[in-house]
């Protein structure tokens, strides 16, 4: 029994602890969260945002109300496009850019992250294909 | 001709289920023989007309008849052969059908080997089977037909998803398929054990078989889905904690508590209630895993079908049986005798603790895996839950759990001496101490974790030579003597051994890449080298390639050893599949000994050159080998003769009544 209570209390420990959440950028006019919390980010990656300079790059994720910039070091995922969805997971830097270590753009070209795509449905700005 | 053909023997294979799950059961209900006799012909005959629609899917697909809607969907002229055949099952609608001749196997498989079940008990599993096999293949035909039809037929298909375009696919789903739908059998039994409200050591001897055989096939499918990943989605990672992967993961999990206290009601007659209540959840779990990937509720890399009507048809058969089961259980449980209480010191009460940690680490993982969706549902906040949480709350159920491990199988039944079987593993112990020490002195970089964790993993490894070293009687007997012992050990006892330390090995891969992989992330131009963990990699030069449905950037480099002596060449490349214009990255991995160096390709940059991203995988392919030596200790296991002569006993005393 006090292994199970133990066990228990961990597991809600670790939930509480180690789970992030999702935004749109528009989430977060509202509540900013504290710079180094992590949560992911989820939108559109904006027209002529992207910009590679060696291995760093940066681009704009939007959701056609508000934009964030984001930083992010490392190879992009295969169908990472411009004007496609795409979640990024990370934290906010103290200049207000948003610093990603993980990327995940749709895995086929009729996938949308579930997140991004149910947000952008109810700002109507989804469009189906 | 030959799709309408394979749409009616889908229609008469859901007929046949539908007799298959009611005839038996009025039978053993009524102690009609007759009736009961139904049930292996029907299941027999059933396989062979899922197994004539399948192959109807699979001609249409060979034969690239882009009339059929799901061919079109998912096939292209141009695909190589392979590809075509294994894409059959790369999609929602063919796989449900490998799902559903995989379960009609198994049905056909109790017919044919269950003879020596009693009536009754063959009878009622066969039934189960049917039930279960009718739901789905109403599912199928109600919401998912393979073998629609499209008019005017299109010229050209739109190609299957690159990413499936593997080896990987033709392997995979149907060893997962195999693992997953192989608890159906010990699910089956559960329900008509409870159906006849009863159930004896005999019945788990009749059990483990089954479950074992699904373990060995889940086993196999989880570690390939992994290398899988592993190679093809060009990160490198081996296990994401991906709730499709989850999915897979929790029935193993239950399946192998399962497996260990099958084992204590067969040779103990006791945690009878217990060992019913985790057949049931071990093929609940599944059914939980297939709605998960089929009904795209979680978000995932492997969501490739997302359709709300689908998902809630396989909710519904979800609480049909999990409900149908529990409820069974409730109702019955109760008139089942528990069986013996025994000494928490002994065999038994080793395997109980194994029990506790397994279901509690299931319970954990399923936790982690459906909390976003109750969270979204409650507060309409989206969260996610990921590697930390899973690597927190599991890690510290199983680091105990595998300290207890090699202990287990020397313990005595019934009463166990604690202090005799600590010191006959003292050997083990001073093998893992050693090994924390040297790896934590001798290899810069190294973690006090880590060499904790290679200690671990000698400890493991050593607990189970210790075992079969005692098996062959061998601090006393000579080493000639102890050969001979080993080879005539039973094969559970060397199954064991096998399986046990197969958990060593997979443990020191993993703990390997955690501590000492090396990541390379740069820029290179043709000429010039990296240096990664003592290799250089040169890069040569890429090269354009047109395969068969794509065209692709080849970047190629050739790799140095230390002393600078050539070792060969990787190969990397950017490949775009023509006919949905999708890019993928295939990595480039040359093998050293058991580690692997991993190359991926990035973007080009604006000077000519492009991006290369390098790891190390030290000591990587232990994780995938460790599953293998985890499988081939199954299968000495299944192959145990005390498995199967429990059978022939009780034929033997039906065959002494009459006289």
């Amino acid at each position: 029994m006090a292994f199970l209570a133990v066990a228990a209390g961990l597991t809600f420990y670790a939930l509480g602890q180690r789970t992030s959440y999702f935004y749109m950028p528009a989430d977060l006019a509202a509540a900013i969260p504290a710079p180094g919390e992590r949560f992911r980010l989820g939108g559109l990656v904006e027209k002529g945002s992207v910009d590679r300079q060696g291995l760093n790059v940066s681009f704009a994720v939007t959701d056609h109300d508000r934009t964030v910039r984001v930083r992010y070091s490392g190879t992009l995922p295969d169908l990472f496009r411009e004007e496609q969805g795409v979640v990024t997971e990370g934290a906010l830097a103290e200049d207000g850019v948003f610093v990603a270590d993980l990327v995940l753009a749709k895995h086929d070209e009729t996938y949308m992250p579930r997140e991004v795509a149910d947000a952008l449905k109810e700002k109507g700005v989804w469009q189906e294909e | 001709m030959t799709v309408e053909i394979g749409h009616f023997a889908l229609v008469l294979a859901f007929a046949l289920a539908l007799v298959q799950a009611i005839l038996p059961l009025a039978g053993a209900r009524l102690g009609d023989e007759r009736l009961m006799a139904t049930g292996a012909p029907t299941a027999l005959v059933g396989l062979a007309i899922t197994a004539l629609a399948f192959a109807a899917l699979v001609a249409a697909y060979v034969a690239s008849d882009f009339s059929v809607a799901n061919v079109w969907e998912n096939s292209h002229s141009a695909k190589p052969l392979l590809y075509k055949v294994t894409g059959t099952w790369g999609n929602h609608e063919g796989s449900m059908l490998l799902w559903v001749l995989i379960l009609s196997l198994f049905g056909g498989l109790v017919a044919l080997f269950g003879t020596n079940l009693p009536a009754t008990l063959r009878a009622n599993v066969l039934a189960v089977q049917g039930w279960i096999g009718a739901a789905f293949l109403l599912f199928i035909l109600a919401t998912s037909n393979p073998f629609a039809r499209l008019v005017p037929a299109p010229i050209e298909g739109r190609d299957l998803n690159p990413v499936l375009q593997d080896i990987g696919l033709a392997i995979h789903p149907p060893l997962l398929y195999l693992g997953y739908v192989g608890f159906s059998v010990s699910f089956s039994f559960a329900v008509a054990a409870l159906i006849e409200g009863r159930i004896d050591a005999a019945w788990a001897r009749w059990v483990r078989p089954w479950t074992l055989a699904a373990w060995i096939f889940l086993t196999g499918g989880i570690a390939m889905g992994s290398y899988w990943a592993y190679y093809e989605l060009g990160w490198g990672g081996f296990w994401f904690w991906d709730p499709v992967e989850n999915a897979s993961f929790l029935p193993w999990l239950a399946g192998t508590a399962l497996l260990h206290s099958a084992l204590v009601m067969e040779r103990r007659s006791a945690l009878k209630i217990w060992t019913v209540l985790l057949a049931i959840l071990a093929f609940s779990l599944s059914l939980l895993g297939t709605f998960l990937v089929r009904s795209g509720v979680l978000t995932s890399v492997h969501t490739f079908a997302s359709d709300p009507t689908r998902g809630v048809f396989i909710l519904m058969i979800l609480m049909l049986f999990i409900g149908g089961a529990l409820a069974l259980f409730a109702l019955r449980a109760s008139e089942l005798s528990a069986g013996g209480i025994f000494q928490p010191v002994s065999r038994e009460g080793a395997l109980v603790l194994n029990n506790l940690f397994l279901s509690t680490a299931t319970a954990t993982v399923l936790i982690g895996t459906l909390y976003p969706l109750v969270v979204e549902a409650l507060t309409e906040d989206k969260i996610s839950v990921g590697a930390p949480f899973f690597n927190l709350t599991f890690g510290s159920l199983m680091v105990p759990l595998l300290l207890v491990v090699p202990f287990g199988p020397l313990l005595a039944w019934k009463r166990g001496d604690l202090y005799a079987v600590s010191q006959r593993l003292f050997a083990a112990f001073g093998l893992a101490l050693a090994v924390i020490v040297v790896s934590y002195a001798l290899i810069d970089r190294m973690s006090v974790f880590a060499a904790l964790g290679y200690g671990l993993a000698a400890w493991l490894i050593g607990g189970a030579l210790t075992d079969l070293a005692l098996k062959a009687g061998l601090p006393r007997a000579s080493l000639g003597v102890a050969a001979r012992r080993v080879v005539g050990l039973p094969g559970s006892a060397v199954g064991t051994v096998l399986a046990h330390a197969g958990l060593g090995v997979t443990l020191l891969g993993i703990v390997s890449v955690y501590s000492l992989e090396v990541e390379r992330f740069v820029t290179m131009k043709p000429g010039d080298t990296l240096e990664i963990a003592g290799r250089t990699l040169r890069f040569e030069e890429v090269t354009p390639v047109r395969g068969p449905n794509y065209v692709e950037d080849q970047a190629r480099f050739a790799v140095f050893a230390p002393d600078a002596s050539p070792q060969g060449e990787i190969v990397s490349a950017k490949r775009v599949y023509t006919a949905r214009r999708m890019p993928t990255t295939e990595a480039g991995i040359g093998t050293f000994g058991f580690s692997q160096l991993y190359v991926s390709l990035g973007d080009p940059t604006a000077d000519g050159g492009i991006v290369v991203r390098a790891w190390w995988k030290p000591q990587v392919t232990l994780i995938w080998l460790g599953a293998v030596v985890m499988m081939v200790g199954g299968v000495f296991s299944l192959a145990d003769r005390r498995l199967r002569v429990g059978a022939p006993a009780a034929r033997r005393k039906k065959a002494a009544l009459p006289a």
